[in-house]
């Protein structure tokens, strides 16, 4: 099996590395990047806990070979904040005890960071269907879909 | 202190402080199962049968042995020998060793076979294709009621327990029945009888994070596990008796858990990875993949029950029976028995009587899920109940206010009932403005009352002070949904010092003693109650130490805000000492200072519940939707309120899921057909409403601060709520679960052509 | 398996027809992965046609059609200021599929060569009359969109074929499509029924009218005589009425985990009416 070398950008940094062509960005972000933020809840596009960005593209990491990656962004939970500075997003899903469990959440804050940049003033109904493909078992979604909206009603506030 | 005293006037009880690990989840460095490496580490995966019930006539694993990257195979012949099967519950250990690796028999679709260790993870999958199988198809059974019937296939012979009735069929592994009065005389009383038949599928809990391990064992009997588990010290104990390892030599660590809901209880691929990793002499990791977790881990049971109410023209319940038979998967232990006795739990009956049966078929063994068996008692009991108060024109929460059970009433599964709280929970509900909001046409209102026992469980908590006056907690439930939250809360409300002040950790297993899974809604309550003894044994010791310093006796001082005092004008006159002051010199005044607390809890105080729903129905297509959703619930003493509601948000949704689309789906051939998340449909954010919550605190008794468990009683009224919703708003009961929109065309179409 | 980046069709096309076992194309991956990961399908060769110029483009035709390349996701089609304006059925059948993450990668031409009797923006775009541009060995050729798929997972192209571009026709004034698909959930299942209509209107009266229906047959399969049903009239109950009949009367579906023979033919008669009422308003000039 023959192993095809990657350059990629991860959370802003230059990434390479060797992966069988069978390998999804989602295994090689885990296994050889030791970023294990991203989480495989089910490998098939089904939950969303794998959550990442393409190029900005809010796309599911089980989804895309690795060697997709070449040449192009990827964004994952672990560049959400800045250096010290918890994205307003991560400090609200916190206070707002938007996570029990936890196996979720970062696939949601990616998802819904990138909705909040698509869409600075969602209604109720757009943050639901957004993150509809980010299941999350625990919580009923009511704390999580308060905490986006909350964020992005500040957000828009300081802005 | 007098235990009344400690009911009010809290200082942190009741806040709601940002839980102490909210900045790892927010950010990914979280360690869940999947999360963990070891230098030198191996990647396992598991061959599952395809078949429904077959012989294994052999097992060739030489080519997979020879391929790349292939360090170990293991196969039942690498586990213990010396467990035996015996009658019901008795031979557990051999029914999980059963469970996690066949023995002659595959006996369901996704039973493990054979399991492979190899340098990645696409070796070991690919490896597993080499390993050969020859398998001998037997007949299946995977429905309840035909499991029971006499030409049924024998899942295994001898497993029924000593109270099971002579002349059932083999299938049936358990029997449980109860109750008090005489129900004929009670119906003969009735004004109205109803008696109807109930279906519900298996329902998996579906936590978003598959079963995952990384495992270290060595010739030397020595181990290291890391595992997401509900309870690790279990996990060691079952281990250890499948791979003849003597317990203490195996150290088991609890990983952070991405959900359980009771799925987490059991174990499935510890002892594989253990097995694989002894072989190899490497770590192993092994990680299930979603379907390998439906396919092969617990679901809740399927049931068939039938229920029969009588009813006076005012409300009375004269007499109830039912009859609730559990399907388990193909081993024995499915919660007939819980079912029984939760199902007229909430209501204070002369008359009343329950049967369970514990069913055994080719499917996965049944794990706990949430309440096991209470929430498909409440279905049948509660649809009964709703029917009943239709045809007699009554006000469904009325009827049950009138019927309701309260301290010091005889309960239906025996014992007299202590301090309880579903009257206030219905009084609550009745004053709640949804009971009264108008409905649009085309909606329906449906409420439902549940019941959840409780547990407390055997529990060892450790607390260590540091110099700065600073607290290290220890406890051995794993964190599922803020626990850390509030156990800090309430050791920083024993101690005085700030919640921030509190740092707690899930302890491995070496490093306390044995902490019973975190079942049962016990973790707030057991491991809580142990957290208040443990931090007032540091308490006490502090205040000796204050004592020897002023030269008084101990019981002269007392400890108040994080700081020891003379206990009255006659200890003495002395400044404060505060904590920090006490610990700086432990070092020289005695010795570090801990407190620890071990026992097993028996007070946990059942709870109840009641929820509002309002649902809606499309007549055209059968789909509906939940547009309105409350739920009330007692919850003794919420100590972090905001993670007491999101239990209750989480159980209402799981419900909700329950009741409308979730189902095992099995083919003619007796293998699982959606074993993906694609098919098995757990709500999603767009599916459901905001979820209201009303937490009703009557204190629990057995309890400092009254806990009571709050995480399962949430998931007991909602599929009968939901479908005397779906019922009251398409106009046709619905007996039936999941209430897929086939089945309520089905019921429409039906009803128009019987009319 | 090999992983192929050609830079040209015709190079994608040569791939495909030298390979000598499974071969799969590449775009958006939302099916090929998920075949791959679960053991249904691990191709030979795996040829990522992303990398050819003019994939991810949408473009507005000389005709005043639009050809949409095979590499566009749901969510660049939902993005496109002018597309939508055109064609609001096709456009809602693509962004029904999955997830708002599975928006990002999935694409039209995945969800037609995938072949499922299910697939959501197939029967809007045999409603619409899209039509393919198809690379092989022996040159290129067009061919509509509802023959394309032949049976569930199996399409009519030949060995060494390669889709190149999808093809809209020009709207044209007083026309409207819909599509409707019915699923348990809200969101994130595959049809149980999906039913498109693509009409165009002289006053109030239906003059052309399409009718597609999805996951009711084992391949999506347009229904002239539902389609008949409706040219004539002005989408009165009678209408209506024989458009379901006619829409029922197309189906041939099975009894699986997703839904029964009856529930997904009574269905089928439901959604056609209800996505015909919609298609009417839009060529009515009614856009929401």
């Amino acid at each position: 099996m023959s192993m095809i070398h990657v350059n990629t950008k991860v959370n802003g940094d230059e990434a390479e590395f060797l992966c069988d062509p069978r390998e999804t960005l989602l295994d090689v972000l885990r296994d050889q990047l030791n970023l294990t933020g991203s989480k495989e809840g089910c490998g098939t596009g089904d939950c969303g806990a794998c959550s990442v960005t393409l190029d900005g593209r809010l796309v599911c990491s089980c989804l895309v070979l690795a060697v997709e990656a070449e040449g192009h962004e990827i964004g994952t939970v672990e560049g959400i904040a800045e250096g010290e500075t918890l994205h307003p997003l991560q400090q609200k899903f916190i206070e707002y005890a938007a996570l029990q469990c936890g196996i979720c959440t970062p696939g949601i804050l990616v998802a819904a960071k990138s909705l909040l940049e698509k869409n600075p003033d969602p209604t109720e109904s757009e943050v639901r269907y957004w993150l509809a493909g980010n299941l999350c078992r625990c919580t009923g979604y009511d704390k999580i879909i308060r905490a986006v909206m909350d964020t992005a009603k500040d957000m828009r506030e300081a802005s | 202190m007098a235990l009344d005293d400690q009911k009010g006037g809290f200082k942190f009880i009741g806040t709601r402080p940002n839980r102490p690990d909210g900045l790892d989840k927010v950010t990914g460095r979280a360690r869940f199962g999947a999360d963990a490496h070891a230098s030198g580490m191996l990647h396992a995966a598991i061959l599952r049968s395809p078949h429904a019930h077959a012989r294994i006539k052999k097992i060739d694993t030489s080519r997979a042995e020879a391929a790349k990257g292939v360090k170990a195979i293991v196969t039942r012949a690498d586990f213990t020998q010396s467990l035996q099967p015996a009658p019901g519950m008795k031979g557990e250990n051999w029914n999980i060793l059963e469970n996690v690796m066949a023995g002659d028999t595959a006996l369901y679709d996704g039973h493990a076979v054979a399991a492979v260790a190899a340098t990645s993870a696409l070796a070991a999958k690919d490896a597993l294709k080499l390993i050969e199988v020859e398998y001998e198809p037997l007949p299946h059974v995977t429905d309840v009621d035909k499991a029971m019937q006499a030409d049924a296939p024998v899942i295994r012979e001898g497993v029924a327990a000593g109270t099971v009735p002579k002349g059932l069929h083999p299938n049936v592994a358990g029997y449980h029945e109860s109750g008090h009065g005489d129900v004929e005389a009670g119906f003969a009383e009735a004004d109205l009888v109803v008696e109807d038949h109930f279906v519900t599928e298996a329902t998996h809990q579906g936590y978003i994070e598959p079963h995952a391990c990384l495992a270290q064992l060595g010739a030397d009997g020595k181990g290291e596990l890391w595992c997401c588990t509900q309870g690790h010290w279990n996990v060691q104990k079952v281990c250890a008796a499948l791979l003849d390892l003597e317990t203490s030599q195996l150290r088991v660590t609890a990983s952070e858990i991405g959900g359980g809901f009771g799925g987490k209880t059991a174990v499935f691929i510890e002892p594989v990875a253990l097995a694989l990793s002894r072989k190899a002499n490497r770590p192993v990791k092994l990680v299930m993949s979603r379907a390998e977790v439906f396919r092969a881990t617990g679901p809740t049971s399927s049931t068939s029950m039938d229920v029969k109410i009588g009813m006076k023209k005012d409300g009375t319940i004269t007499a109830a029976q039912g009859v609730f038979r559990l399907q388990g998967g193909a081993f024995p232990g499915a919660p007939a028995d819980m079912t029984a006795m939760c199902a007229f739990a909430p209501y204070a009956l002369k008359n009343v009587h329950q049967i369970g049966y514990d069913v055994m078929t080719n499917r996965p063994k049944q794990a706990a899920y949430r309440a096991p068996g209470s929430p498909m008692a409440a279905f049948g009991v509660e649809s009964v109940i709703d029917e009943l108060c239709n045809q007699l024109g009554l006000d469904p929460l009325d009827t049950r206010l009138k019927n309701a059970s309260h301290e010091g009433t005889k309960a239906s599964y025996g014992p007299k009932f202590q301090r309880i709280g579903l009257v206030e929970t219905l009084e609550a509900a009745k004053a709640h403005p949804h009971y009264t909001a108008p409905l649009k046409p085309g909606q329906g209102r449906g409420i439902s009352c549940g019941f959840w026992f409780n547990h407390g469980g055997e529990t060892a908590v450790s607390l260590a002070l540091s110099e700065d006056g600073t607290v290290q907690l220890a406890v051995g439930t794993p964190d599922i949904g803020g626990s850390r939250a509030s156990m800090a809360l309430m050791a920083a409300e024993v101690l005085g010092v700030p919640y921030d002040n509190i740092r707690v950790i899930i302890a491995d297993t070496a490093s306390l003693g044995y902490n019973e899974i975190s079942h049962g809604s016990r973790v707030t309550y057991a491991s809580g109650l142990a957290t208040i003894k443990a931090a007032e044994d540091a308490v006490k010791k502090l205040c000796a130490r204050a004592a020897a310093k002023w030269g008084i006796p101990e019981d002269a001082v007392k400890w108040e805000d994080g700081c020891a005092v003379p206990s009255g004008p006659n200890a003495g006159e002395f400044p404060p000492m505060p904590i920090a002051e006490i610990t700086r010199k432990m070092g020289a005044t005695g010795g570090p200072i801990c407190g620890h607390f071990e026992a097993t809890p028996e007070g946990a105080g059942v709870s109840f519940a009641t929820h509002i729903v309002d649902s809606e129905v499309d007549p055209e297509t059968g789909k509906t939707s939940v547009v309105r959703y409350t739920v009330v619930q007692d919850a003794g003493k919420a100590i972090h309120p905001t993670y007491v509601e999101g239990q209750f948000q989480g159980g209402a949704a799981q419900g909700i899921g329950w009741a409308l689309n979730e189902e095992y789906i099995y083919g003619e051939d007796g293998r699982l057909q959606n074993p993906l998340f694609l098919d098995y449909r757990i709500p999603v954010a767009s599916d459901l409403p905001m979820i209201d919550t009303v937490i009703v605190e009557v204190p629990n008794p057995g309890h400092p601060y009254g806990v009571r468990g709050v995480g399962e009683t949430s998931i007991c009224p909602p599929l009968a709520a939901i479908a005397n919703a779906v019922s009251a708003a398409a106009g046709v009961r619905m007996r039936q679960l999941p209430m897929s929109p086939p089945r309520i065309l089905e019921a429409l179409e039906k009803q128009a052509g019987d009319g | 398996m090999r992983y192929h980046t050609p830079d040209n069709f015709d190079e994608a096309s040569a791939l495909a027809a030298q390979a000598s076992g499974t071969t799969r194309f590449l775009a958006g991956g939302t099916d090929v992965l998920v075949q791959l990961r679960s053991d249904i399908v691990t191709p030979d060769d795996l040829i990522d046609i992303k990398h050819i110029p003019g994939v991810r483009e949408i473009t507005n035709e000389d005709h005043g059609g639009w050809r949409i390349g095979v590499a566009v996701s749901g969510a660049e089609m939902t993005e496109h200021p002018r597309l939508e304006l055109d064609w609001p059925g096709v456009v809602e059948a693509m962004d029904l599929i999955g997830s708002t993450q599975v928006q990002g990668r999935a694409t039209l031409v995945g969800n037609l060569c995938n072949g499922s009797p299910a697939a959501d923006a197939v029967p809007a775009l045999a409603a619409a009359g899209a039509h393919v541009t198809v690379v092989g060995p022996n040159g290129s050729r067009e061919i509509a969109v509802e023959d394309v798929p032949t049976g569930p997972g199996k399409t009519c192209l030949e060995k060494g074929e390669v889709i190149s571009a999808l093809h809209l026709p020009r709207r044209g004034h007083a026309a409207g499509d819909a599509y409707l698909r019915f699923i348990p959930r809200t969101e994130m299942d595959i049809a149980v029924v999906g039913a498109a209509i693509n009409l165009r209107l002289d006053g109030d009266t239906i003059t052309e009218a399409r009718v597609a229906l999805g996951a009711v047959a084992p391949t999506v399969r347009l229904v002239p005589k539902a389609g008949a049903a409706l040219i004539g009239s002005t989408l009165d109950e009678a209408a209506l009425d024989k458009l379901a009949r006619a829409a029922r009367a197309a189906c041939n579906p099975i009894d699986d985990r997703r839904g029964t023979i009856k529930f997904r033919t009574k269905v089928a008669g439901v959604l056609a009416q209800r996505a015909a009422k919609i298609a009417y308003a839009r060529a009515k000039g009614d856009r929401k």
